[in-house]
């Protein structure tokens, strides 16, 4: 339920740390989907294997209100070990990468081999009909690529979800 | 210690306390079961089908503060199970529910009476497990119990395949568990404690709003609510759930808030300049419509569960923490300050009140030819007085004229289906009720429609020979549906009369328990007598008026001072057009 035509809507990063235990992601999941709140994107995996610790972290929208409230609710899910609201907490940084698979010969590969050294992927599958490249950036970033080579071939693109932590010493 | 999953289950609860079990055998049980069967600890109660199981453990929960246990088998064991456990998860009941499970080879396969049980209560418990090693199955459930009683109190399952209960592992005791992880907040910060006591001393029309975090918080809790209100002479209402925390004929008492509470809680809590939630969450039901609810007040809100804080209301002081704890915190804080209420201003304020009380929003037409339900309620009130008596409810009218009209004088003495509004609640919780306390008298205040959701666990209390008594308000309709049917819906009253009632004295008979009945005002003293005398389960069928409504009542989507006081009042245009929608 995405609205960002309404201003009081605001997007925030969550960075949650949970116990790597058994349906954890479908509890995180369900909290989500049975309360109404948006999930934007989503990242997990398993960060610390001797301590059993997984990392999910999700981009979700909503007025402060609901913001506070997806905090809360996080925080009584008996695994989650600790919820950090990166984006309240000061200035982050986010990236994404995403694979994007794009089909041409003749001028327009050429172009797209040219537009994507440009915007810094590299090419990790090179085919006489097709590229696979690799961009890791802001959501932004992919957003701006992925629409450059929609045009060039594009057929298809996976992206791995939002990653984040907050800027300086600071640890989450 | 080695043994088999099935007897570290046993040895567990009889470590945690346990002394009875609510449940139902089946396939994936049956080495439990046989665990039962060879010891003498732990008393088994039979139910007729689990939702009864689960609600009855939840009356023995709520009767008693300590955690209620439910056995149930796999597959529809565990679903039958659902209702129970959300009953319990929005009513923050602490319940352990073991379910059983095919044995961990065919989970997964669509076995019989397989079911993804920890799928399904993932939303309807506090937490679930899936035990898949007998080694892991005695520290899981000292979580269990852990997790249940502790900070906000809810249901935990634990799903055992068969296999793992056969299987043997090592017993550990719950001293040699720890739970780094799961230990919530119980005391107040004393900053924020401070500020919230003087926003207190300065208020000019304050008003405690209590509710069933108070009750869940122990005795203790309600022995500093009332010191409290003793030192301030504040006025307090209170939640449906948290009836009993302060005596109902209490002068400070204003009587229940919200949908169906009384005018003058509803206006005080409009017009208040400083609101005191204790362990309530500004439900719905309480609310009314939320933009115009309590505009002017400053808000101080204690609850142990920090996502109930500015859910749906934001307040001014928000403090985390154990009902009673904060409470005491709250009283040493006060005092420490010598702080004084108000009194000029405090006066003015019960003046005020007073005048709302004069209105007498509780009163009915009185009849000598047909039973008012309401009537039934005094008479049950004023002959079971000098009882020791605990109430539970189904859910409906009757639930609401039973928070209306009956004496309530401690805390742990009310059962009743609050969050989700569960038909069928009252009797089963009934029973746990009296297990818990066999020398007491119990009674199911219910509706004919809401019995015959659980009616089977009659059965269950004639078996274990509990005196339970069911005082059945029969009007022969879903009142409350009837009701907003005529209200809400023009009148068209789709579905709400049942039309083939059973003939309640008699069912009662062939359960082998007492049938009574009452037909007329001048039976009904006669009834409850003979109601009182019998220590056997006993079902009183009280024919009352069909038409009665339950009022005072705040109809969907509107404002507390909306109330509508009564029938007389015109209630065509009861709830606006954008209420329609709110349940």
């Amino acid at each position: 339920m995405t609205n960002f035509s309404d201003p009081t809507h605001q997007r925030h990063v969550f960075s949650v740390l949970v116990s790597d235990e058994p349906g954890v992601l479908a509890r995180v999941i369900g909290l989500f989907s049975g309360r109404g709140y948006n999930i934007e994107s989503l990242a997990v995996a398993n960060v610390d294997a001797e301590a059993g610790l997984s990392r999910i972290t999700i981009v979700s929208t909503g007025t402060p209100m609901i913001l506070e409230q997806i905090e809360a609710q996080l925080n009584r899910i008996v695994p989650v070990r600790k919820v950090v609201d990166i984006t309240r907490e000061g200035p982050t940084i986010e990236r994404e990468t995403a694979l994007v698979k794009v089909k041409g010969d003749g001028p327009q590969r050429m172009e797209a081999l040219k537009v994507a050294e440009a915007a810094g992927a590299v090419s990790r599958d090179a085919s006489p009909e097709a590229f696979v490249f690799e961009i890791t950036g802001t959501p932004g970033g992919i957003d701006g690529f992925v629409g450059l080579m929609r045009p060039l071939g594009l057929i298809e693109v996976v992206r791995s979800g939002v990653l984040g932590l907050s800027r300086g010493a600071k640890s989450a | 210690m080695r043994m088999t999953g099935a007897d570290i289950i046993i040895k567990a609860l009889r470590d945690h306390g346990v002394e009875i079990v609510f449940g139902y055998p089946g396939g994936a049980v049956l080495p439990i079961y046989d665990a039962i069967f060879k010891q003498n600890d732990i008393r088994h109660i039979l139910v007729r089908q689990e939702g009864g199981a689960v609600h009855a453990a939840e009356g023995y929960a709520r009767s008693t503060g300590k955690v209620g246990v439910a056995l149930v088998t796999s597959g529809p064991g565990a679903t039958n199970a659902v209702t129970g456990l959300t009953d319990a998860l929005l009513d923050s009941i602490p319940l352990v529910c073991l379910s059983g499970q095919v044995p961990t080879h065919l989970i997964g396969n669509d076995a019989f009476q397989e079911c993804d049980t920890t799928g399904i209560t993932r939303p309807c418990t506090k937490h679930n497990y899936l035990v898949k090693n007998t080694e892991d199955l005695a520290r899981v459930i000292h979580e269990a119990f852990h997790i249940a009683a502790n900070g906000r109190p809810g249901p935990v399952v634990i799903d055992v395949p068969k296999d793992v209960q056969l299987n043997e592992g090592s017993y550990i005791a719950p001293s040699m568990v720890e739970f780094p992880h799961y230990q919530p907040k119980t005391v107040g910060e004393d900053g924020l404690i401070a500020r919230a006591v003087e926003i207190m001393a300065d208020a000019e029309r304050p008003i405690f709003y209590t509710g069933g975090g108070v009750i869940n918080s122990g005795a203790r809790a309600s022995a500093a609510l009332r010191k409290l209100l003793k030192l301030t002479g504040y006025p307090v209402t209170s939640t449906l759930m948290g009836l009993g925390a302060v005596p109902s004929n209490d002068p400070q008492y204003l009587g229940m808030v919200g949908m169906h509470g009384s005018y003058e809680s509803n206006l005080a809590m409009y017009h208040c300049d400083v609101m005191i939630n204790i362990g309530a969450r500004f439900d719905d039901r309480v609310t009314g419509k939320l933009s115009e609810f309590s505009p002017k007040s400053k808000k101080i809100h204690v609850d142990i569960d920090a996502s109930s804080i500015n859910k749906t209301v934001a307040v001014d002081i928000p403090v985390i923490g154990d009902a009673g704890t904060v409470l005491e915190q709250m009283l040493k804080a006060w005092q420490a300050k010598n702080h004084k209420p108000d009194k000029q201003a405090l006066d003015k304020w019960w003046a005020q009140i007073n005048q709302w009380r004069a209105k007498k929003c509780f009163g009915y037409r009185k009849s000598d030819t047909v039973i008012k339900p309401q009537y039934a309620l005094e008479r049950l009130r004023e002959l079971t007085r000098d009882r020791d008596v605990y109430f539970t409810t189904e859910v409906g009218q009757h639930q609401m004229w039973a928070a209306q009209f009956l004496d309530l004088q401690e805390p742990h003495h009310w059962m009743t289906s609050g969050g989700l509004g569960t038909m069928g609640y009252g009797l089963p919780a009934a029973i746990g009720t009296q297990l818990a306390h066999p020398g007491s008298l119990v009674v199911d205040i219910a509706g004919e429609a809401s019995i015959m959701m659980n009616i089977q666990e009659i059965s269950t209390a004639v078996q274990h020979r509990l005196p339970i008594k069911v005082f059945i308000l029969n009007n022969q309709w879903m009142g409350m549906v009837r009701q907003w049917q005529e209200l809400i819906h023009g009148g068209r009253y789709s579905h709400s009369y049942t039309a083939a009632l059973p003939d309640f004295v008699k069912l009662a008979e062939a359960f082998g328990g007492v049938g009574l009945r009452a037909e007329k005002p001048a039976d009904l003293d006669g009834v409850i007598a003979d109601m009182l005398k019998t220590d056997r389960p006993t079902l009183v069928d009280v024919c009352v008026d069909e038409k009665e409504n339950c009022f005072p009542m705040i109809p969907g989507g509107r404002a507390h001072y909306e109330i509508l006081l009564g029938p007389d009042q015109d209630i065509s245009s009861a709830t606006p057009d954008e209420g329609l929608v709110l349940v």
